[in-house]
């Protein structure tokens, strides 16, 4: 997606080939409404979970700023720590951790983040998967235990240091967990996951301020209802309903704040349908008959590989072009 | 008729002009299968090794023996017997290690690196020169396994060759000795020699160039007299 990236957009002449994509915002002043829509679940890790959390989020965003002023310095080029998608993929990599995390682990997640995630590929703009999640998945396969050990939430009656989380409940002792609690976010979960609510708030902000484009989400939505509700109706006893899929782990987060990166999602419309779609196929499939309860990280990185391909075969026609 | 290397060059080559792991990206079903420990790689490595050097003597030996429509298979053949040897001695031997390595000692029947050298060198080469390149590329295997295998022990679990070498409180990072970690390890090898090659090139474009302005320049104060193509 071609977007103006100079501090001074006005008085710039911009010399790049189309597709030409006109913004209300430059990259910079997005990235901080992006920080900005995140910040109610910010506040809601630290009601659900406690202060440490932000000791987390800030050795994230700190270590995933410093990676990138590092290897810019390094290659020699201009630091460009200061347009925010830094403190982005920090931010977003904390809220997707487990809550009381290692914070040594952490820091080693921000750094794959961003080293192997974004600035090996050239930096901004030439990632072909979310750095965030980059990150995750490989704390995810380095720490499987730690990754998988879930705090649990302030508010519950229950005497226990750690709980499971709705999804793992579900897959591994089919117990459902209340739609309510998932939606106000008083479940186990990661830091920045659990709370539905606190995640649409942010979500619906960014769509309406125009940073986000609405068809990604509304096709995950879409797609898990369908894909979801197909088992469901097959049999309600052994598949989840539809609106669990929805509130359930990282869904929302997902849809609304990982699917949607610009880099990393398709630049046309149908494309983005394709996308959303193709999402929600793999997260049902994981979340149904996959090994882990949890699927929304690889769904999006599974699809992301599939965006310059899908970017090509939707590419729409030239006016007056002949097929 | 190209130009003949000298003799230590034809052996020099194989540890990194002409790396089959780094330059040729020969034989990488085993580079990055075995490679969770250090010792594991240099196994691998040696193993190949000696396929590799027995099966270029006896096919350079019989270079001209050989028809060249049924050649592969003669090769095939050359290369299985050596296999057939390695995983028995190893089995009787090592059977800790042959358990390790499990199908990829068969496997080195069909590594590319061992048929690619029979196919582009020992055919067409002397007995000498055969086992001085076999052995070359050999050691420039030995050390891109050993590498990669060491790098994956260090992190994967915390030692080289069964020693530990990192502090206590290190948390070894799975990652490493799974698939995934080896895919990456050999990913940031292969960038770092391209990048280091890359490097390596310019500073020989920029010193020929300052030569050349050097002696331009000289010239020129001459009088202008040398022409300049």
């Amino acid at each position: 997606m071609t977007t103006t990236t100079t501090e001074n957009p006005v008085y710039k002449l911009e010399l790049a080939s189309s597709p030409h994509l006109h913004s209300r915002w430059n990259t910079k002043q997005a990235m901080w409404l992006v920080v900005l829509a995140l910040l109610p679940a910010v506040i809601s890790a630290v009601i659900f979970f406690g202060f440490y959390q932000l000791l987390i989020i800030t050795v994230a965003i700190g270590f995933a700023v410093g990676t990138e002023a590092v290897i810019k310095l390094i290659r020699k080029q201009k630091v460009t720590i200061t347009d925010g998608s830094g403190i982005i993929t920090g931010l977003l990599l904390a809220l997707i951790l487990p809550p009381d995390f290692n914070l040594a682990f952490t820091a080693l997640g921000s750094i794959v983040a961003i080293g192997l995630g974004k600035e090996i590929f050239g930096g901004l703009g030439f990632n072909i998967f979310n750095p965030a999640l980059v990150g995750r998945a490989f704390l995810q396969a380095a720490f499987p235990v730690p990754m998988t050990t879930w705090t649990k939430p302030n508010f519950t009656e229950v005497d226990s240091i750690t709980t499971a989380t709705p999804l793992s409940a579900f897959k591994f002792d089919s117990v459902a967990t209340e739609l309510s609690s998932m939606f106000i976010g008083n479940i186990g979960g990661s830091i920045g996951e659990t709370s539905a609510i606190a995640i649409l708030l942010g979500g619906l902000f960014l769509i309406f301020a125009g940073v986000v484009n609405y068809r990604v989400p509304a096709a995950m939505v879409i797609g898990a209802v369908i894909f979801g509700g197909v088992f469901w109706l097959i049999d309600p006893a052994l598949y989840p309903n539809p609106l669990f899929h929805l509130t359930a782990g990282g869904f929302l987060f997902g849809a609304l704040f990982m699917a949607t990166d610009w880099v990393t999602s398709p630049m046309t419309l149908k494309g983005m349908w394709i996308f959303g779609l193709g999402i929600s196929l793999v997260l049902i499939i994981i979340r149904l008959f996959g090994g882990l309860p949890e699927g929304v990280m690889y769904a999006i990185l599974f699809m992301n590989a599939f965006v310059p391909l899908i970017n090509r075969y939707t590419r729409p026609r030239v006016f007056g072009e002949v097929k | 008729m190209k130009k003949q290397l000298t003799l230590s060059k034809e052996y020099l080559k194989g540890l990194w002009d002409q790396n089959p792991v780094f330059k040729q990206a020969l034989g990488l079903c085993p580079v990055l299968a075995v490679t969770v420990s250090a010792i594991n790689g240099i196994a691998m490595a040696l193993a190949t090794t000696f396929v590799l050097t027995s099966a270029s003597l006896i096919i350079s030996s019989i270079r001209k023996l050989i028809p060249t429509q049924v050649r592969i298979a003669a090769y095939i053949l050359i290369i299985a017997t050596f296999v057939t040897i390695v995983d028995l001695v190893m089995k009787a031997q090592f059977p800790e290690l042959s358990k390790a390595l499990g199908p990829y000692i068969p496997l080195i029947v069909v590594n590319c690196l061992i048929l690619g050298r029979q196919e582009a060198f020992s055919s067409k080469n002397t007995v000498g020169r055969s086992l001085l390149d076999s052995l070359g590329m050999g050691t420039g295997f030995l050390i891109a396994l050993f590498v990669l295998g060491g790098l994956r022990e260090i992190f994967g679990t915390g030692t080289l060759l069964g020693i530990q070498v990192m502090p206590d409180f290190y948390e070894p990072w799975l990652v490493m000795i799974l698939p995934a970690g080896a895919f990456l390890t050999l990913g940031l090898l292969f960038g770092a020699a391209n990048s280091y090659l890359q490097k390596k090139e310019q500073d020989e474009k920029n010193y020929l160039i300052e030569k050349y302005l050097k002696a331009k320049k000289e010239a020129d104060e001459m009088g202008g007299q040398a022409k300049w193509n």
